[in-house]
């Protein structure tokens, strides 16, 4: 009686093990049949022209050249304006604000601005970028709308990083008489910049692949020449699939769409290569 | 501040408190200048808290209150004209676990000078150098100086936090247990480092070691469940204690 009770566990501890073995399986296996479908159809017109060359004939031919430069100045200009703003606003959070209700608000509120979609923020950008501040339809809104939407990503990993910071330290460069800025400056941003860096890197792959907030703020179907200023509206790559696909001219589009969505997909799982490198590295030095 | 060159600090009915509970009741007595002063008792009894009160470090818990006056170098520190970051320039600290920052000898030792605006190189070093001879750790970090910090021994690193209190020039030392993570050799240099440190510094030191009290204290205050029971001459507590309490802490009766 004994024993089979104990069997019966065996097997059941067997089959709970194989079930959790099979699920981890199908999400490693979706994630692959993605990989392998985007690439098998749209690896054939990756190449070096297809990346420096502007789209020709109507978008049928030719590179993507606007839309990779354009991701990469709505990307960059989003960090820019998203890292120092996070970044202060985690030091404000973990070190300065008193442990009270107002501060667990802020908290449940940043944790919130997470959850919103992303064709809110878009909608957001349009009214207050580039209606209200009148930046128009330009690199400048789509960044600064971009810079939202990563917003959260950006506090809470600094949070996290900030927190992970020993308090030893703190009463240490306290104790020497120094004020609680320097101390920041000096000990706590410096032992927890790997932390925020991934963050930021996180953060980076992230949004270079929303569409939704830079379709009324930032993007545009189709530009002659490459932007000039921030004021300049820009193409972007996953909008450009976008078009590419809906624009429904020619079937010489879709192969087009899928290189795109190539592009995207490599950069943005090498800048999530990248960061969870750093984050390992960082990881293990501390140990 | 700090015009009035005493550098003694007097405690005052002091009462200390963690939100509704009391930690500290009417503490009153002298802490004299250049002279080492053990702080003694049962765990929970209050010294850690006690030292803490002499440099402020306590204000960094949320809900504390105190009630009384601590006299450091003639300034009341707990008026409000103190500025805090001040007075821990003159009150520096050692913690129970050595906490270097993880960053080189070097930059430890050079942190506070550096924090406090002194940026000339030839200036650092000597001020490296001699805080680190200072806390008789020169000879064996002299050619690592580079080196993590995190990397020396227990008992290195201690000396090194020492040193890295030591380079900012404090009038005062406070330690709470220096030498509790250290092994006998490490913490017997301790306390001849200390005895060093006396003749410039005056030290206050939380000590669970009744022996490591009469080697090296001048001065002993006995403190149990928040009270100071027994104050005075290090010799004349361990040897003549006034007090019934003291006696039975002292012979191991109890704590
Ligand atoms: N941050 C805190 N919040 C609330 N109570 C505290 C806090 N720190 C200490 N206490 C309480 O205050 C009393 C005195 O603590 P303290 O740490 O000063 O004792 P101690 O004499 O240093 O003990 P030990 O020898 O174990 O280090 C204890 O009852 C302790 O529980
Ligand atoms: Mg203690």
């Amino acid at each position: 009686m004994k024993n089979n009770n104990l069997q019966y566990r065996h097997l059941k501890e067997k089959f709970v093990f194989s079930i959790l073995g099979l699920t981890l399986l199908a999400a490693v296996g979706i994630l692959g049949l993605i990989i392998y479908f985007i690439f098998s159809k749209g690896i054939g017109v990756v190449d070096l022209e297809f990346l420096t060359q502007m789209p020709t004939n109507g978008m049928t031919e030719g590179g993507i050249l606007p839309a990779l430069l354009g991701s990469f100045y709505l990307v960059s200009g989003s960090i820019l304006f998203a890292a120092p703003l996070g970044v202060f606003a985690a030091i404000y959070m973990t070190e300065y604000a008193d442990k009270s209700k107002t501060l667990r608000m802020i908290r449940i509120g940043v944790n919130n601005l997470a959850g919103v979609p992303s064709v809110v923020f878009g909608l957001f950008g349009l009214s207050v970028f580039v209606k209200f501040f009148n930046f128009g339809v330009s690199i400048l809104s789509g960044s600064l709308t971009l810079g939202i939407v990563i917003l959260p990503t950006i506090i809470r990993a600094s949070e996290e990083a900030l927190m992970a910071v020993p308090d030893e330290y703190r009463h240490a460069s306290l104790a020497l008489g120094i004020t609680k800025w320097e101390t920041i400056k000096r000990v706590v941003l410096p032992a927890s910049i790997p932390g925020i860096i991934t963050g930021c890197i996180l953060g980076v792959g992230r949004v270079a692949g929303e569409t939704a907030p830079i379709i009324f703020t930032a993007a545009t179907f189709y530009t002659a020449n490459l932007p000039t200023s921030v004021f300049d509206e820009a193409m972007a790559l996953p909008y450009h699939i976008y078009a590419l696909v809906t624009a429904g001219t020619s079937p010489k589009q879709v192969p087009l769409a899928y290189g795109t969505a190539v592009v995207l997909l490599f950069l943005v799982i090498s800048i999530n290569l990248v960061a969870t490198l750093i984050r390992n590295h960082y990881g293990r030095l501390n140990d | 501040m700090m015009e009035n060159e005493t550098k003694t600090i007097e405690i005052k009915d002091l009462d200390f408190y963690y939100g509704d509970f009391q930690a500290l009741e009417n503490v009153t007595f002298d802490i004299p200048e250049n002279k080492v002063t053990a702080l003694i008792g049962p765990s929970g009894c209050g010294k850690s808290t006690f030292l803490r009160t002499i440099n402020r470090m306590n204000d960094l818990i949320d809900g504390t209150r105190v009630d009384g006056d601590v006299i450091v170098e003639g300034d009341d520190i707990y008026k409000d004209e103190i500025d805090v970051v001040e007075l821990r320039k003159e009150v520096g600290m050692v913690f129970q676990e050595p906490n270097p920052f993880p960053k080189s000898i070097y930059d430890n030792i050079a942190y506070g000078p550096r924090a406090h605006g002194i940026t000339d190189t030839e200036k650092l070093d000597e001020i490296v150098e001699n805080s680190l001879k200072h806390a008789a750790l020169w000879d064996e970090v002299d050619d690592r100086l580079d080196q993590s910090a995190i990397g020396i021994s227990g008992g290195q690193q201690q000396r090194l936090c020492i040193a890295r209190a030591l380079a900012v020039d404090p009038d005062i030392l406070l330690m709470d247990e220096p030498t509790s993570a250290l092994d006998p050799v490490a913490t017997a240099k301790i306390e001849d480092l200390i005895d060093d440190l006396k003749e410039e510094y005056t030290i206050v030191i939380v000590t669970h070691s009744m022996q490591q009290a009469a080697r090296i204290s001048d001065y002993t205050a006995f403190f149990l469940m928040g009270e100071v029971i027994e104050h005075g001459p290090t010799q004349k507590i361990f040897e003549k204690p006034e007090n019934q309490k003291t006696e039975d802490y002292i012979t191991g009766r109890f704590g």
